[in-house]
């Protein structure tokens, strides 16, 4: 009953590595004195800090909540005092520093009250929310927030569910060892999953060179009372990609710049399937996860590792070498450098790799490119990586635009076969920043137009209104001196008084209304989102602009 | 440094490499066929370029040693050589080397950048401007009387003192040539090709090193460093082109078979139209460089004012790349309009 399976075009096969970590078994890495947890560690809004400085706190509970729809709850990963809440460096490609929330663990690993959710008797929309603050995010590396990739939509259905199990990266076992050693969770994780998209079909891709990890979960699927297909999908990188899984898996395709649901198809990593048992059966949020620690270490094993677990104390515990030339998070197709050991491990971190001059020799000067055209026959995404690099690199966006700059996986196979060395996937990162760079730019200049052309407007109609307010009342005057008998003048002159004093009330609360920026009332949610994340960023600046002030000496 | 941090072991060097090991057999059949003096050729090209590459390099500001080690200097003089005609004088080979790499490679930018095969400018400057000594081909040496030693090879490459004599002896006209030639006299297709120049399929001695350069270059088809859409649409062009002309006037128009086992046929099919930095880059895009470099050949072969037409089809269609890769951009993954394959 083998499944009919499909070939994605290109693809490179570069030396696997998986040995050096996968022969040891999952260690619960130690405790560290203190986790620095990062409010954004998710796709969306960062979470909304929800602790203060010297407030104790219990394992398990949120100490940052989800803001808004895309979003994710964040929580302590273990018990004890909050003693700073501050911007700190974060395992991110800007290197920029993020707030992060500091814990003092005591050691005690005291949990909040927590227990089983009865996920058959909530209503879908009640559970998503639940999972949302128990601050679930796709594990496999681009850490969407889970809730939502659990609804349905508007089709109210997702016929294919697709757990990825491919882990086609080198070095990288943490999916691995989780298949091998709590296939049963996962799968009862995919149950979940499955009863919130209402699936029909439930297929496990898993990479034919995981044979253990293929065994056990195959003996746990059949233990199910419903059907899970675990398929051996040949080991070629990037195998793992959700699209090429797709593909390979059901010979579909997701459409450009649409998403796999519109094709009714879902796709989530083990390691999210175990996490979302994990919430489900034992009451327990997103607080640990499996990390690789591998490379230039003595010991090289996956590990348990409380989320803002600092990343030093992990390669100290697999043992640190004389030699290291660098850490990567993730693996080397894909991952990026550490500038700082301190940073934590947070909810994307699926690989600790510490790079040797022997491991990762240093790369070749680039030549120019000769055209020869590897790339693209290596590029999963069918694009033609030498003529997005030339676009990029003459700055023409536009064409490379055109030639589908955005459809780039930056799974970095162009760069791995370039003759040339050139480091094309940068080219590329380079490009796409640029342009959303543009684009802000030009949102910014329309907006600020709009407010103007919105202003001129306003003054131009008020002049008018004035004008005509000024018309009538002379109007009124000179018919009330006309026609007003001489007795009855009194009274009408409270009364008008009264009438003037309602009238002006009534234009200021106009004036106050008018006031408000119009233009920000029918903003689309992305737009909102957008200008929360700058008004965050200005705060952000603001309060580092002030620091200085407050740590220089006041004169005396 | 962004990711990726490992690469494969390939380099422009490896890439270069290969293409100068699969001109290896071909080089040997010239020695066979023509003698050793193609040897002389070759040296004197290599060193040309080199020294050529390097002095533009320093004027242009580049570091020597990454590009003078990517033996792409090399591979332009080999193909030039191996163009020319085997007793070519020596400052033929270098005014055409020089040409190659310092005005077609150079001064369009130098390596990645040059938008004409060099090899085949610096062959098209030479034919339009020295036609008289493009034409000074040794025979092959199973038909001439005696042939020249490496020595004797070299002195006439030089210009040194040689028995104006003895050099008759060995020279002949080349296949194409004697086709061209004999047309021309009013002659018909079936009283040229008796004459002993004319082989099984091209002409005696050409049609082995056509063989050689083949077998080199389904080696290099082998090693993936060239695409099979270049050198099959070629090939198809040349055959198709001159089937078609054959079958309506068997008399006046040469066999395809003929034209298709041309050294410079199968050399330009394999080596020279596979050239990634002038030729297309699209798969649909490499049919059609390939194609209308084989039909043009026949083209300029037949109607032209020159024996062969290999060096000016491929120029000319270096001079349409930009636009057939523009037209030619292949469906992307997602795109519209494919059904799901095996």
């Amino acid at each position: 009953m083998s499944r009919e399976l499909f070939k994605f075009k290109g693809g490179v096969h570069p030396p696997e590595h998986k040995s050096e970590s996968n022969t040891r078994p999952i260690a619960v890495a130690p405790i560290p004195n203190f986790l620095v947890i990062p409010v954004r560690q998710h796709i969306g809004n960062p979470a909304k800090p929800l602790v203060h400085v010297g407030q104790s706190v219990l394992k398990g509970q949120m100490i940052a909540a989800a803001d808004g729809y895309i979003s994710a709850a964040v929580h302590a990963p273990t018990s004890g005092v909050i003693s700073d809440i501050n911007l700190q460096a974060v395992p991110h490609v800007s290197g920029l520093p993020d707030l992060c929330i500091t814990l003092v663990t005591d050691g005690l690993e005291q949990w909040i009250d927590h227990g089983p959710i009865d996920y058959l008797a909530l209503p879908p929309a009640a559970l998503r929310m639940q999972l949302r603050d128990m601050g679930l995010a796709g594990l496999g590396g681009a850490v969407f927030p889970s809730a939502v990739k659990l609804d349905p939509g508007a089709a109210h259905t997702c016929p294919t569910l697709i757990i990825n199990g491919g882990e086609c990266e080198p070095w990288i076992t943490c999916d691995e060892m989780l298949m091998r050693e709590r296939a049963d969770d996962i799968l009862q994780g995919v149950a979940v999953m499955r009863h919130l998209l209402d699936s029909t079909e439930v297929l496990v891709g898993i990479e034919d060179n995981k044979p253990e990890a293929l065994a056990a979960m195959q003996a746990a699927a059949a233990k199910l009372d419903f059907k899970v297909e675990i398929v051996a999908v040949p080991a070629i990188y990037p195998g793992g990609g959700a699209k090429q899984l797709i593909q390979t898996l059901t010979g579909q395709e997701v459409p450009s710049g649409k998403l796999s649901t519109d094709i009714g198809i879902q796709v989530f990593n083990v390691g999210t399937a175990y996490a979302l048992a994990r919430a489900v059966h034992h009451g327990e949020p997103l607080i640990s996860r499996l990390v690789t620690v591998t490379g230039h270490v003595l010991r090289p094993q996956n590990f348990e590792v409380l989320i803002g677990t600092p990343m030093h104390t992990l390669i100290t515990h697999a043992g640190d070498r004389h030699g290291t030339t660098g850490v990567l998070m993730g693996g080397p197709m894909m991952g990026m450098p550490m500038p700082d050991l301190k940073v934590p491990v947070v909810k994307a971190t699926n690989c600790i790799l510490v790079k040797s001059r022997e491991l990762f020799p240093a790369l070749p000067k680039a030549l120019p490119c000769i055209r020869c055209t590897r790339c693209a026959d290596v590029c999963p995404a069918e694009l033609q990586p030498q003529e997005l690099f030339r676009f990029a690199k003459a700055g023409d966006f536009g064409r490379a635009q055109e030639y589908h700059l955005f459809d780039c996986i930056e799974c970095g196979c162009c760069s791995y076969v370039c003759p040339s060395h050139i480091p094309l996937v940068d080219f590329y990162r380079y490009a796409k920043s640029e342009i959303w760079a543009n684009e802000k730019e030009k949102r910014a200049a329309d907006l600020a137009r709009e407010r103007h052309e919105f202003r001129q407007f306003r003054l131009e109609r008020e002049k008018k209104e004035k004008a005509e307010k000024l018309a009538a009342k002379t109007q009124a005057k000179r018919a009330e001196l006309t026609t007003a008998p001489a007795g009855g003048a009194v009274a009408s002159e409270a009364d008008a008084k009264k009438a003037l004093i309602a009238a002006a009330l009534a234009r200021a609360q106009a004036k106050k209304v008018e006031a408000t920026p119009k233009n920000t009332d029918s903003l689309s949610a992305e737009t909102q989102r957008e200008i929360e994340e700058i008004e965050v960023r200005r705060a952000k600046i603001r309060e580092l602009a002030h620091q200085p002030l407050e740590t220089e000496e006041k004169p005396k | 440094m962004p990711a990726p941090f490992i690469l494969d072991r390939s380099s422009v060097t490896q890439v270069m490499a290969w293409v100068l090991a699969a001109l290896l057999p071909g080089v040997a059949a010239y020695v066979w066929v023509f003698g050793p003096g193609i040897l002389v050729t070759l040296s004197l090209a290599t060193v040309t370029a080199l020294a050529a590459e390097a002095a533009m390099l320093k004027a242009r500001g580049y570091p020597a040693k990454p590009f003078l080690t990517d033996l792409s200097a090399i591979v332009t003089a080999w193909l030039l050589a191996l163009s020319l005609p085997s007793l070519a004088p020596w400052w033929l080979i270098i005014t055409g080397t020089v040409f190659a790499i310092v005005v077609a490679k150079h001064l369009y930018g130098g390596l990645g950048q040059n938008i004409f095969n060099p090899a085949m400018v610096g062959y098209a400057v030479l034919i339009v401007s020295f036609p008289v000594q493009m034409t000074q081909w040794s025979g092959p040496v199973e038909l001439t009387p005696s042939s020249l030693s490496f020595a004797q090879s070299a002195t006439v490459i030089f210009g040194g003192e040689f028995p104006k004599a003895v050099l008759d002896a060995v020279t002949m006209a080349t296949p194409l040539d004697t086709l061209r030639t004999g047309l021309l006299q009013q002659l018909t297709i079936d009283e040229i090709m008796p004459k002993s120049i004319f082989g099984h399929y091209g002409g005696t001695g050409f049609e082995w090193l056509a063989a050689a350069f083949l077998i080199g270059g389904l080696l290099l088809w082998a090693l993936r460093i060239i695409s099979w859409q270049v050198p099959l649409a070629f090939l198809a062009g040349i055959w198709l082109a001159a089937g078609f002309l054959h079958f309506f006037d068997a008399g006046r128009f040469g066999a395809p078979w003929f034209h298709l086992f041309a050294p410079s046929v199968m050399l330009g099919a394999f080596f020279i139209a596979t050239d990634p930095v002038s030729g297309a880059t699209t798969p649909r895009g490499k049919l059609i460089f390939g194609f209308g470099a084989g039909l043009l050949t026949i083209v300029i072969r037949t109607w032209g004012g020159f024996p062969d037409g290999v060096a000016f089809a491929i120029l000319l269609m270096n001079l349409c790349v930009p636009l057939i890769d523009q037209y030619t951009q292949p469906r992307i993954y997602g795109g519209a309009g494919k059904e799901p394959r095996a």
